[in-house]
């Protein structure tokens, strides 16, 4: 159990910072509910996945560079975002490698060895699982390909779901089947994202479920379009924001 | 045989029309058949292998066991090789060396022409797909004939494997029916008038054809799954017992194996054999295991030649992070488990090895000039699914990062790019906080247009793509930067 007021340094992630603040801001909300004192380097932008999964090593060293600028000098560094938690203990150390950039290699190994999706300081750092959330609808879990295979979130998110008063939980179908989202894959081979995309939907439907759940929120933006463009009336949304949720506090109207 | 023939066997269509895999996909993804076939097929052998890797205690270690003999068999390839030449020569064995398919396929030509065989028969073996082998044979003037009931009915068919193990994956009973029914008479003993597509009547139509061919030859084709180094034993494993039929029954045998095949002892097979069936077909053990050391007087085949094949291995081997792919033992777990692959088929990868393997195999034996090749390493989600399942530990999705550089590197190269273009420009929006609240103005007034509402279908590239079968939520009218300056900074803007 770490002190009460703890300095975390919240990673927003640009996709969330630009296009979803909701999550970000339920994050800073959720944690200092916990006790944590929330703290925001303005200087951060992105973990560099997109350059880095397309094969631009050379665009992405200087995200590599302004996330170790940003977050060096904490000793917890947390974000609502598997994929891109994931992506800056994957592939941060390995790009500064390629750069032949050994301090900001290191640098990097250091960084990113404190930064924690989430869950995983919710659960391992701070040690709860119940964290006072109240959400009373039908929810089903996406685990998401990062989250589950390259950040290793494991049951995590479950753990803390379960704890939520009010929810009803029902297991999505197929549920480790990836939504076809993959960065620039839903670019590059849209009709194969989007066969995959519609099967996940599909799924997703089949539990009757109000809303979608995930720890991504590109993956949520990926299925949200389809059942958006499908009518079906599911809504996503990010798990932080269920945990956020409270009975004084009703995140969603 | 039809006197109006102009070939022996029949004719397959050719790999180099396929077009690149964005565009190749199209095709398989309208065949709602087909879509279901491969669904019902990769899902119940993925659930089989889930049963059969869950009953060994030590799963885990065994995959990283076998990673690391291959490993090491990779950076001392040049002295197994040299021991398993030598080992397998004093057995009796003629041992050749083949940099490409081209030498490789001259020699098995050779071989046949100085026995005086006009056909040969063949075990199902990826390495001598990839050299295009059948092909060179019926050049020749020698007849190649598929034994494995799967690639039997792909040759038969006029058409192309997509899958590993089981090429015909894409084909449904009262298909197979059709081919026997059409072809079979054509190239050998006929299908039985009236044969139905009962799965029972369709492999006894399989099997007298073949019993007629396998009774005939003289001369046997194989691969080879693993070469013992320090006994030269040639290891071939199958489910069929045709290959069987093939390794005893001809008087030569020629085997085609990839020069990274090795292992240093018998003793290292133990793992292999235990993974290998049960990542493959959900078996603990598969029903055929032959061993060849050498030649026996009076038992099996009295002439046997090993071909070792290079074909672009040792350019593979020379890259430290897509080396790894040289571990694969093709099992065909990663193509089970890939939702890409689960989706397309194999045919849209444009070559005989499909799904993940394929992504990382292809484009590194055969180089990234051509687009085909170039846009391999981009079917992938990076999902990561065929990490968790492959026996031999291969870190695909490092490997396809890798090679998504290599891409990118070579088109830079050629000359600017559009999609070079926006990753210069979003490494310079990512390199600072300033820069991306710069950006997110534009963002926002989207947001301010569009308030609250979902963008749904547009013309405008790249998006449009996007567009196409999604909808999108327009993007805020504050992003979260300046909530925080607002909300946790004292409300200055
Ligand atoms: S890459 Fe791994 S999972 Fe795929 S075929 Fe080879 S050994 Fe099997």
């Amino acid at each position: 159990m770490l002190s009460p007021g703890t300095r975390v340094a919240l990673f927003a992630t640009c996709i969330n910072d630009t296009m979803k603040p909701s999550i970000p801001i339920a994050t800073v909300k959720l944690l200092e509910r916990l006790g944590c004192t929330v703290v925001y380097p303005s200087k951060q932008t992105c973990c560099g996945q997109i350059m880095t999964n397309t094969g631009y090593y050379k665009d992405a060293v200087p995200t590599v560079r302004n996330y170790v600028d940003s977050f060096g000098e904490f000793d917890y560094i947390v974000g609502p975002s598997g994929s891109c938690v994931g992506s800056v203990r994957e592939q941060h150390a390995m790009l500064a490698r390629w750069a032949k950039d050994a301090p900001l290699e290191e640098a990097a190994t250091a960084v990113s060895g404190r930064t924690y999706e989430l869950t995983e300081f919710l659960v391992d750092v701070l040690g709860v699982t119940d964290v006072g959330a109240y959400f009373p609808h039908r929810v089903t879990y996406h685990p998401t390909c990062h989250s589950m295979r390259i950040t290793k979130v494991g049951d995590r998110p479950m753990q803390l779901l379960k704890a939520v008063r009010g929810i009803d939980l029902v297991d999505l179908p197929m549920a480790d089947q990836c939504c076809g989202f993959g960065g620039t894959f839903s670019v590059k081979n849209p009709d194969v994202s989007i066969a995959m995309a519609s099967d996940k939907a599909r799924h997703v439907r089949s539990t009757d479920a109000e809303y979608l759940v995930a720890g991504d929120q590109a993956c949520l933006m990926n299925i949200g379009g389809v059942l958006h463009r499908q009518r079906s009336g599911i809504k996503t949304i990010h798990l932080a924001e269920i945990l956020a949720s409270t009975e004084e506090e009703v995140w969603v109207a | 045989m039809s006197p109006t023939r102009e070939r022996l066997t029949p004719e397959p269509p050719s790999w180099l029309g396929i077009p690149p895999f964005p565009e190749a996909v199209k095709e398989a993804l309208g065949k709602a058949e087909q879509r279901k076939n491969l669904r019902h097929a990769t899902g119940t052998i993925r659930a089989k292998r889930v049963a059969r890797a869950d009953e060994v205690d030590n799963w885990e270690e065994l995959r990283t066991a076998a990673a690391q003999i291959k490993d090491r068999v990779g950076r001392h390839l040049d002295d197994y090789l040299v021991q398993a030449e030598k080992a397998m020569t004093d057995a009796g064995v003629t041992v050749h060396w083949a940099r490409d398919g081209k030498e490789a396929n001259r020699i098995v030509a050779d071989i046949a022409k100085a026995k005086g065989v006009d056909e040969v028969v063949k075990i199902k073996s990826m390495a001598t797909q990839e050299i295009d082998l059948n092909e060179a044979l019926e050049a020749e003037g020698i007849a190649a004939w598929e034994t494995d009931l799967a690639e039997l009915i792909v040759q038969l068919g006029h058409d192309l494997p997509s899958h590993i193990l089981v090429p015909a994956i894409h084909r449904n009973r009262s298909e197979v029916r059709e081919i026997f029914r059409t072809e079979m008479g054509t190239y050998g003993t006929p299908a039985p008038a009236g044969v139905s597509d009962n799965p029972e009547e369709l492999t006894a139509a399989a099997r007298t054809h073949l019993r007629d061919k396998f009774l005939r030859s003289k001369m046997a084709v194989s691969g080879g799954n693993f070469i013992i180094a320090d006994t030269g034993t040639l290891v071939i494993v199958e489910s069929e017992g045709n290959g069987r039929m093939c390794l005893t029954l001809p008087e030569t045998l020629v085997s085609v194996v990839g020069i990274e095949k090795l292992l240093p002892t018998i003793e290292d097979l133990e793992v292999f054999l235990k993974l290998l069936p049960r990542s493959s077909t959900g078996e603990r053990m598969n029903p055929y295991t032959s061993f060849w050391t050498g030649v026996t007087p009076g038992d099996g085949p009295q002439d046997l030649h090993v071909i070792l094949l290079d074909n672009g291995r040792t350019n593979v081997l020379s890259d430290p992070v897509g080396r790894a792919a040289l571990r694969c033992i093709r099992c065909s777990a990663c193509l089970n488990i890939c939702p890409v692959y689960e989706r397309v088929g194999g045919h849209a990868y444009g070559s005989m090895y499909p799904g993940p393997i394929g992504a990382i195999l292809g484009p590194q034996l055969r180089g990234l000039e051509e687009e085909r090749d170039r846009a391999l390493p981009y079917a992938s989600t990076l999902c990561g699914a065929c990490n968790d399942v492959c026996p031999v530990r291969i870190p695909f999705t490092d490997i396809l990062v890798h090679l998504r550089h290599k891409v990118a590197e070579y088109k830079s190269s050629k000359h600017p790019t559009v999609e070079g273009g926006i990753m210069k420009g979003a490494g310079w929006v990512m390199s600072d906080g300033k820069h991306l609240a710069s950006v997110q103005v534009a963002s926002r007034a989207a947001g301010k247009l569009y308030r609250g509402k979902w963008i749904g279908p547009m013309p405008v590239p790249l998006a449009g793509r996007w567009l196409q079968a999604r909808d999108v939520e327009a993007p805020p009218t504050e992003t979260f930067r300046e909530w925080w300056k607002k909300n946790r900074e004292g409300g200055q803007k």
